[in-house]
């Protein structure tokens, strides 16, 4: 049998592209789920970027903690949210993460460390910098991420956020999911440098960026970070260059992109295809091994999707709960 | 025996006690502590009003001097208290709210709700309110009212120091965000305030002035206005309860109602704008739950509908006075049913 050249061992491995896989199938049952006309409400789809939050987030505990975006199902999914209860939360079914309260864009697991999807683009990054205050006052070694896409990267709050973190040299990762659009609006047009490098320079931070639909590429340039981060070595960026295989939100009819651009990201730049002929060329885990995953993981879908339908909605009574803890 | 200090000093010794009483709590904002990174004096301001001085020495690096830079620091203590601390940023003027309001209503007044109730967001937001300081349009709102409407935070504007150390230790332990409103013009106003820590409340409005021929309902300065007004009145046989309503969210409308029952004429004072404001809203909860009391129109006293202006006699005029409450009782008294 062959070495294993990769940095992580088999069942690591095996979990990377299972939690890929569900972040796809969780996806791509939404999109056809969404299209029957079965889910209310905005949905923005991770599809395609599973390479990013996976191989962040494999590096994490769940005494870490993440603010997400808008985008958020993937980051919840690797950062190890019940998928049942974000199937049930998506179709605003009691029992939902949220009891159905928030939605695809506000699904959290505080006990997870998942602080929230965001429907306010570039919120969570201030957010990120008082989890990692109070991770720094705890002493523990524990780091918050932030998520934002290229778009958010323009919000005064991820940059006046920057600035924060790197003054108060807080145990913090700023995370730009660059899928080249910011919903409609090329990325090129809309960020000012070329380079996310140059912006953290500019606030006296590391940066870094790396191929984001390269699992591999992901995981050892977020090892590097939140390791340094862990130790109080500060604040970083790191930027995911990456695809999105679907529209901003479900319903985008995506006549911006170029042609041919959706069946060529889908047939060259699919950081789960990429991962699996990584992982069977290289004779560490064979194709059906990856096959009894897929198998397992549309099992998982189906399940999740049979109990939301299944839970009951909410009710009178649960419209005026939860709002104080107290009065 | 009873000791007398300013509110400027009861908010001070209410943020020295939960600090030594909860190593969770913190305080953060701009110039809190005054002179960081420089080669001057640590300590150099405690504030820009001198609130925090002192603080520094006694709990160090709990208290955080930030850049100014609203949206970070105002959203790290809303993530900070997401994750288990018990922050207290301040906000200088509540004015500068408008540049960290996502933080505020879209963040910590939902996280709550919006999570299920799986999450607790203990932060307080302490901000200088109110007109008074020739200080013009962007610095001397009342703004009370675009916080009330938000549910999920909670709002409160003590008149006195004894309510301003009970209320803001009560906001200190509260498991919901609070704006914790400081009239600027108030912070030398002394009264008697035990040096033992107390928690006052939130929801119970203070009956100021017992009385029967009028109602008059405030909070913040205006309650001082009100009793002034209560006075000269007085002095002219007529009887007025004065209700100070101390926390504006949660309301204490049955106090008010009770009130009304009695004298049957409501005046409602408010240095807010008077459109959408705290004297519209109990004013219209009073119409609606107490409209076969009412002997007399219900009168509202507040500012014009104008930014506050600059020059001293302009802002005065803005300002509302005790002639004018003392009016508007006369004019409630002088209309309607008997």
């Amino acid at each position: 049998m062959a070495g294993n050249p990769f940095p992580l061992a088999k069942p690591q491995l095996l979990q990377a592209y299972r939690t890929m896989r569900t972040i796809r199938e969780f996806e791509e049952r939404l999109h056809i789920d969404f299209g029957r006309g079965d889910i209310p409400g905005f949905v923005h789809l991770y599809a395609g970027e599973e390479a990013a939050g996976t191989g962040i987030m494999m590096h994490l505990g769940d005494g870490d903690r993440i603010a997400s975006t808008h985008r958020g199902h993937g980051h919840c999914i690797a950062k190890g949210v019940d998928v049942v209860s974000m199937m049930k939360e998506i179709y605003g079914r009691k029992g939902g993460a949220c009891e159905g309260k928030g939605g695809s864009m506000h699904i959290a697991d505080l006990g997870k460390g998942m602080m929230g999807a965001n429907g306010i683009l570039g919120a969570g990054a201030p957010l990120v910098c008082g989890a990692a205050l109070a991770a720094k006052f705890r002493g523990n070694g524990e780091v918050a991420i932030s998520f934002v896409g290229d778009g958010a990267s323009n919000q005064g709050t991820f940059l006046e956020s920057l600035n924060l973190a790197a003054v108060w040299n807080l145990p913090a990762v700023f995370v730009v999911e660059n899928n080249g659009y910011a919903e409609s609006t090329s990325r090129d047009y809309a960020v000012a440098v070329d380079s996310y490098v140059d912006r953290a320079a500019g606030f006296g931070l590391p940066g870094v960026t790396v191929d984001g639909t390269d699992f591999f590429a992901v995981h050892e340039a977020a090892g590097e970070i939140i390791g340094r981060a862990r130790k109080g070595g500060g604040p970083a960026l790191l930027e995911c260059k990456m695809v999105r295989f679907y529209g901003h939100f479900e319903g985008d009819a995506q006549t911006y992109r170029g042609a041919g651009e959706l069946d060529d990201i889908r047939a060259n730049r699919d950081c789960i295809k990429k991962f699996a002929a990584a992982v069977t060329g290289a004779g560490v885990i064979t194709a059906a091994e990856l096959q009894a995953v897929d198998h397992e993981v549309l099992g998982l879908i189906e399940r999740a999707v049979g109990e939301a339908k299944a839970a009951p909605l909410p009710g009178a009574a649960d419209l005026t709960t939860d709002v104080y803890v107290s009065y | 025996m009873a000791r007398k200090i300013s509110m400027k000093q009861a908010i001070n010794e209410a943020l020295d006690q939960e600090m030594s009483r909860d190593p969770s709590v913190i305080v953060m904002g701009e110039d809190i502590v005054g002179g960081a990174g420089g080669n001057g004096e640590r300590d150099a301001w405690g504030g820009v009003l001198g609130v925090t001085k002192g603080l520094y020495a006694k709990h160090g690096d709990r208290l955080l001097d930030t850049p100014l830079s609203e949206s970070a620091y105002v959203g790290a203590a809303i993530g900070a208290a997401a994750c288990g601390l018990r922050p207290v940023a301040e906000l200088m003027f509540i004015d500068f709210m408008g540049v960290c309001f996502d933080q505020i209503y879209n963040q910590a007044a939902k996280f709550r709700y919006m999570f299920g109730g799986k999450a607790e967001t203990p932060v307080v937001i302490r901000t200088m309110v109110g007109a008074g300081f020739r200080a013009a349009a962007q610095h001397s709102q009342m703004l009370t009212p675009i916080f009330t409407h938000i549910p999920g935070l909670k709002v409160v504007c003590p008149s006195t120091p004894y309510d301003t150390k009970g209320l803001l230790i009560q906001a200190i332990r509260d498991n919901d965000p609070v704006i914790f409103c400081e009239h600027k013009n108030l912070y030398g106003f002394e009264g008697e305030v035990p040096e033992a820590s107390y928690a006052i409340p939130f929801g119970e409005a203070n009956v100021v002035r017992d009385g029967q021929s009028a109602t008059i309902v405030g909070y913040g300065l205006m309650v001082h206005r009100a009793l002034d007004a209560a006075a000269a009145l007085a002095k002219e046989g007529l009887d007025c309860e004065v209700i100070d309503l101390r926390t504006l969210s949660p309301l204490d409308i049955d106090t008010v109602l009770e009130s009304v029952e009695k004298t049957g004429r409501l005046v409602c004072v408010d240095e807010a704008n008077p459109r959408c404001s705290i004297a519209a809203d109990v004013s219209a909860q009073v119409a609606q739950q107490a409209f076969a009391a009412l002997k007399g129109p219900i009168e509202m006293v507040t500012p014009p509908h104008v930014p506050v202006p600059f020059s001293p006699p302009l802002e005065d005029l803005y300002i509302p006075s005790a002639a004018q409450i003392a009016a508007a009782v006369k004019r409630t008294m002088a209309c309607g049913r008997h």
